[in-house]
Formats: structure tokens, sequence, C-alpha cells
């Protein structure tokens, strides 16, 4: 089962990355490169050092800014989940910050913060903890009342019912908005490198498109969706290690 | 299955003399303006089995509910074996109608999960939980998941798990309506070898009027808006009687009928 599942990506990868080629080789534009092309440069970077100095620079907003948001963010999620009292004080200010177009927020950032590290952290936390926060007090709200009920009838002290019920029963559901988090933080990583100050990944990025050299460009941009695919599989290992049972059999090798 | 001879001196005795295991005292209960329970008073005799039975919206399940000190009574008072209930205690344990089960956990640490809530130690705790796990019939489960299971084994999970903290009183609420015909019959008669070889006072409730009448001791008829009790129904010839030819005597069959011409007005 495994073996055919992993042939089964190799497969899909392939022809990904065959049509690529192919539409490199056409080519569609004279700013599209092959995938040759782009993983030439991917590695060409590789070698000198310049893409590992650029992470180096972006994963620090990014780790700090996916960090706070899911510490804090879970931890807000929790509270609303719980009480009426706090859905109805927080739930509007994380609802208004997921339906507000982040890029016209960003001068407003810059004014306040500057152009360093504080703004970005803040651009990657506004993209990645409402959504945590939302479905983490979502999933905590649903509980199933039997289960609390069990819980109480047996005796579980309040703690005892949040840490054995609530939070594994809403961890699904919070996992996935971790996992929707995650990917909103690294858009929220890379705009700010490209919106703010033109550094790390963003800044290869820019350099590139200017001087053209659309190889170079294509595979940082490569190089970032890989990433966070690889982030997100680690997140989906985590969660079935921790609760296998609810994962049902669906979740991925 | 006859039923061992102490049972059917029970049935004789008359019900004031008999042992109280617990007692509801003119309890009410309102939901805002809404009265579920008024003025309740019923007891429960020690070592029978006791239903609760009523057309929907009559209060049962709030009464069981009361009686397991999750709900508070507006107005009134439940005693456990004298003392009165002010929340969940170690003497009661609740089966659930959606078995409630946890579905990250495997069948042994759900049925450990109320002795582990308790602090009994690991190694402890699965000893107890594999005791009952293989008394509800399961062995071999063990490690299964909820969702790997049929309703009837999830039932017989949520069973053992009421089983494995030995409380004196075991609350059923509608416990086999969610598992199919077949699988409700045999845990009847489980039930039936449950309620005699064990000395604990079973609170049962059902909607089904032949449910009731074949495992009960004693059937309390409850009548709803506001909910009170009705009639009390205590079948005397039936606890002697093979599981198997219950259903043919006359006397449940008699019960049966009395039981829904009383309730036929209150049904939609």
């Amino acid at each position: 089962m495994t073996h055919r599942s992993l042939y089964l990506k190799i497969f899909s990868a392939v022809i990904v990355f065959g049509a690529w080629e192919i539409a490199g080789r056409i080519p569609v534009s004279y700013a599209f490169p092959t995938f040759f092309e782009s993983m030439a440069a991917l590695g060409r970077m590789a070698f000198d050092g310049s893409l590992w100095q650029a992470y180096a620079e972006t994963l620090k907003p990014l780790a700090i800014g996916v960090a706070i948001s899911a510490v804090t963010g879970n931890a807000m999620g929790l509270w609303i989940g719980l009480s009426k009292f706090f859905d109805w004080l927080f739930s509007p200010i994380f609802i208004v910050m997921q339906a507000a177009p982040l890029a016209a927020l960003i001068p407003l950032l810059v004014m306040m913060y500057g152009i360093g590290l504080t703004s970005k952290i803040f651009v990657v936390c506004i993209m990645a903890m409402p959504v945590i926060v939302l479905n983490t007090a979502g999933a905590v709200r649903n509980t199933p009342t039997s289960l609390t009920e069990m819980g109480r009838s047996f005796q579980a002290s309040w703690w005892e019912v949040i840490l054995k019920i609530i939070i594994p029963a809403a961890s699904p559901v919070i996992f996935s908005g971790l996992r929707l988090g995650v990917s909103a933080g690294f858009i929220g990583a890379i705009l700010s490198e490209l919106k703010i100050t033109p550094t790390g990944v963003g800044d290869i990025i820019t350099y590139s498109r200017s001087i053209a050299d659309y190889a170079s460009m294509y595979a940082a941009i490569f190089s970032i969706i890989l990433l966070a695919v690889l982030f997100l599989n680690l997140l989906e290992r985590l969660e079935h290690y921790l609760f296998e049972g609810n994962t049902r059999g669906y979740a991925s090798d | 299955m006859a039923m061992p001879q102490t049972n059917h001196a029970m049935d004789q005795s008359s019900p004031v003399t008999q042992d109280i295991a617990v007692s509801a005292h003119n309890v009410s209960k309102n939901y805002g303006p809404v009265e579920a329970l008024k003025d309740l008073t019923l007891e429960f005799p020690r070592g029978q089995l006791t239903s609760l039975l009523g057309p929907s919206g009559c209060g049962k399940t709030t009464l069981l509910k009361i009686i397991a000190g999750l709900l508070e009574p507006t107005a009134g008072e439940v005693q456990v074996d004298g003392k009165a209930v002010t929340g969940p205690g170690p003497d009661r344990a609740f089966v659930f109608q959606d078995f409630a089960l946890l579905p990250w956990a495997s069948v042994i640490r759900n049925v450990a999960f109320g002795l582990e809530l308790r602090g009994i130690a690991k190694t402890e705790r699965e000893d107890i939980a594999e005791k009952y796990i293989k008394d509800v019939g399961l062995s071999g489960f063990e490690k299964s998941f909820p969702h790997e299971l049929s309703g009837g084994m999830r039932q017989r999970v949520g069973l053992a798990r009421a089983l494995s903290v030995d409380a004196d009183v075991l609350l059923m609420d509608e416990p086999f309506s969610a598992v199919d015909e077949q699988t409700r019959r045999k845990f009847q008669e489980d039930l039936l070898a449950l309620v005699a070889n064990e000395n604990k006072t079973f609170i049962f409730v059902t909607h089904s009027i032949e449910e009731a009448v074949y495992v009960s001791d004693q059937i309390a008829i409850l009548l709803p808006r506001p909910s009170r009790v009705s009639d009390i129904i205590r079948p005397t010839g039936l606890r002697e009687k093979d599981s198997h030819s219950i259903r043919r005597d006359p006397e449940y069959l008699d019960i049966v009928d009395e039981i829904w011409d009383s309730l036929r007005t209150y049904v939609e």
C-alpha cells in the first residue's frame, strides 16, 4: 500500500514537472523557464550559499510569526470556544482580521512599526492567526455534549475535561486550522518581503525578476512552495502521532 | 436462565419495606418558562431495575441526569443511599444513548477512562478494564478503535466502562436505542443476567414499552407537560421465567397492553 501511493506521488510529480518542462520549451512566454533550467538555478543558488542566506532571513519572521500565531491563536481559540462572553468580545476582531485585505494594511503597519522584523512578524501573524483562532474556537464550542457529560459523570475535574476530552475532540479541526494558518503564514512572510523591504527569498524573487533571470525567480518560488508542503506534511504526521484514532484510517502515509 | 431465589423473595415483599437505594423527593426542573419536571417523587429499590417509561418529551432523561448529578433540579432533592446528590459521584455510573466513547482512544483506554479520571495507576486500571472487556464479550478488541466496531460492540464498551468503576447505581439512558433490533434483544437478555448477578441498582430510561416490561422489576410511567409519575407497575411473575419465555407470558402481554392504553392518548 505504501509503495503504491509512493509511486502515485512520484507519478503525479513527473506529470506536473513534465508539463512545466514542455511549457518552458514551447515556450509559453519568454519569462517562463523550463523545469530543468529552474532546478539548475536552484542548485547554483544552493551551492553558492545565497539560497541559505535568503532562508535564514525569511525564516526569522516566518518562524516567529507562526509560533506566536499557533500558541496564542490556540489559547485564544480555546478561551473563546469555552466562554460565550469571550466569544462575543473577541470573535468579531478575528473575523474582521480574516476578511481584511492585508496588502492594504501594510503601509499602516510600516508607519507604526517601521520596515524591520516587527512589521514582518505582524504580517505573518495577521495572516495566520484568525483562521487558527476561529477554527479552534469553533471546534471547542462544538465538542459533543455527551463526551463532556461523560467526563463529568466520571468526576473529571474542569481541567481534565479540557485536556482529556475537549482538546483531543477538537484536534482534527484545530490541526486543519493550523495547516491553513501555517500556509497563510508562508504567504504573509513572502508578501512582507515583497511589500515592505526586499529581503531573503522575496529579495531573490524581486531581484532576479528585475535582471530577467527568470530561472532563479522560479527556483525561489519553487523552493518556498516545497518548504511549505514539507512543513504541512510534518504537521499531519504530528497529528497522526498524537491522536491516532481520530484519523480513522484516512491519514496520509 | 433461572433467576436466583433471593430475587424471587424480594419480589414478594411489599415495596414499603424494601431497601431504597435512590430516591427523588418533590423534584422540579424548569428550563426557563418550560416545566420539564414538576414535583416528582419516586423511589428506586436496591438491587432492582427500575424503568422510566414515557412518551418523548416527558422528562425521563432529565430525571436521569438529575440523579446522575449532571443537572441541578430547580426544586426538590435526590438522595443516593440517604445522602443528597450535589454532583456526579463514585456511587453512580452512566451509560449513554450515543455511547459517548472517545474516538481517539482504544477500547481498553475507553473502558479504563472512568478509572483514569479517578487517578488509578495505568497497569492496575488496565487489569480491571481487561476483566470487564472480557465480561462484555469483547476480548481481542482491546487495541481496536471505536470506529472499527459495530454499534452493538460500541455500547458494550460503554457498558464495560460503567461497570469498571464498580458503582452501586447504574444509570442507563436509552442504552439500546441506537443498536439494531437483534443486538437489542441480545442486550436485553444480557441485562437480565447482569441484574441477577450484580448487586447493583439499575435505572433504565426507555421509550419502548416491550423493552421496559421485559427487563424491569419496576416500571415508572411518566406523563408529559409537566412530567409526573402517573403509575408504577411491578411485574410479579416475570422474574422467575426463563428469559426466552417472558415474551409469551400472559402477564407480560397484559402489562404491555395496559401501558399502551394509558399512553396512547399522549402520542401525537
